[in-house]
């Protein structure tokens, strides 16, 4: 037996399952940031994988990928920043009893 | 065949410890999950003949990205609380699993169009060349520079005590 793309696809269609099933039920503001990662991550097995079996020879899917990542680093300094800066304000993570912008 | 073995080990794992990361109760029990999910992940580009992608990802995410993690948990001291779910767990639950059905259903049933090429190994030079040279992303990783930089001045103006 070989592997195909379509084994990498659907390993990282789980891997996305689980951290959108995790950011849409977690309450704790920090493990729905680790959640995001792991989505980030699928898509980049995803990239990755269209990469090697699509076009070997032109890594444009890798190139994608270190992009992603680059955006990644940013969007995980940016959101424990907010993450510290709500806690200051409320002494609370718990983001059911963040609701200073709900109507 | 040793290719195959190590796809499947690394895929199980990272499955796991993803799960671990959704359902453990310990905060920092999962952020050490979380890690252990991006060392697979990086196995899996190994498998994926992209050796450049696996080492960047040991060092920015297995690195840089957990220490940041652990560290806004100790900050926020929320361990004894854990990690609750909220009231949305049986909805969430059907929309993951529809969305996992309709995904998996449009991955294979798509005709997609494989080379049989050699994939580049090693991958550094070609992605150098990919990224700086002629007709590559050059002004991409320009913009990529300048984003990292308005982030990281953002963190240090949000965090910032007063």
């Amino acid at each position: 037996m070989t592997l195909a793309l379509e084994h990498y696809l659907v390993l990282s269609a789980v891997l996305f399952t689980i951290g959108l099933y995790g950011a849409l039920t977690r309450r704790n503001a920090i493990i729905i940031l680790m959640c995001i990662e792991l989505m980030m991550n699928a898509v980049n097995i995803t990239m990755v994988a269209f990469s090697r079996y699509i076009v070997p020879t032109l890594l444009t899917g890798q190139v994608f990928a270190i992009f992603i990542i680059v955006v990644a680093a940013a969007e995980v300094a940016v959101g424990v920043a907010i993450i510290l800066a709500i806690y200051r304000g409320v002494q609370d993570i718990d983001i059911t009893k963040v609701d200073l912008m709900k109507w | 065949m040793g290719l195959v073995i190590s796809f499947w080990l690394f895929g199980a794992v990272a499955i796991l410890a993803a799960m671990g990361v959704v359902f453990l109760k310990n905060i920092f029990h999962a952020a050490l999950s979380l890690i252990l999910c991006l060392l697979m992940v990086a196995g899996l580009y190994v498998t994926l003949s992209a050796d450049f992608l696996a080492a960047v990802q040991v060092l920015i995410y297995v690195g840089a990205i957990s220490v940041l993690i652990i560290l806004a948990i100790m900050m926020t001291r929320e361990f004894q609380r854990g990690s609750p779910g909220n009231r949305l767990q049986t909805p969430a639950f059907v929309v993951a699993i529809l969305f996992l059905g309709v995904l998996v259903y449009a991955l294979t049933a798509t005709t997609w169009p494989i080379s049989g090429a050699a994939p580049i190994e090693p991958t550094t030079d070609a992605l150098a060349f990919k990224l700086l040279g002629k007709d590559g992303f050059v002004l991409p990783v320009q913009i990529a520079a300048v984003l990292l930089l308005s982030a990281v001045l953002g963190a240090i103006v949000i965090a910032r005590e007063k």
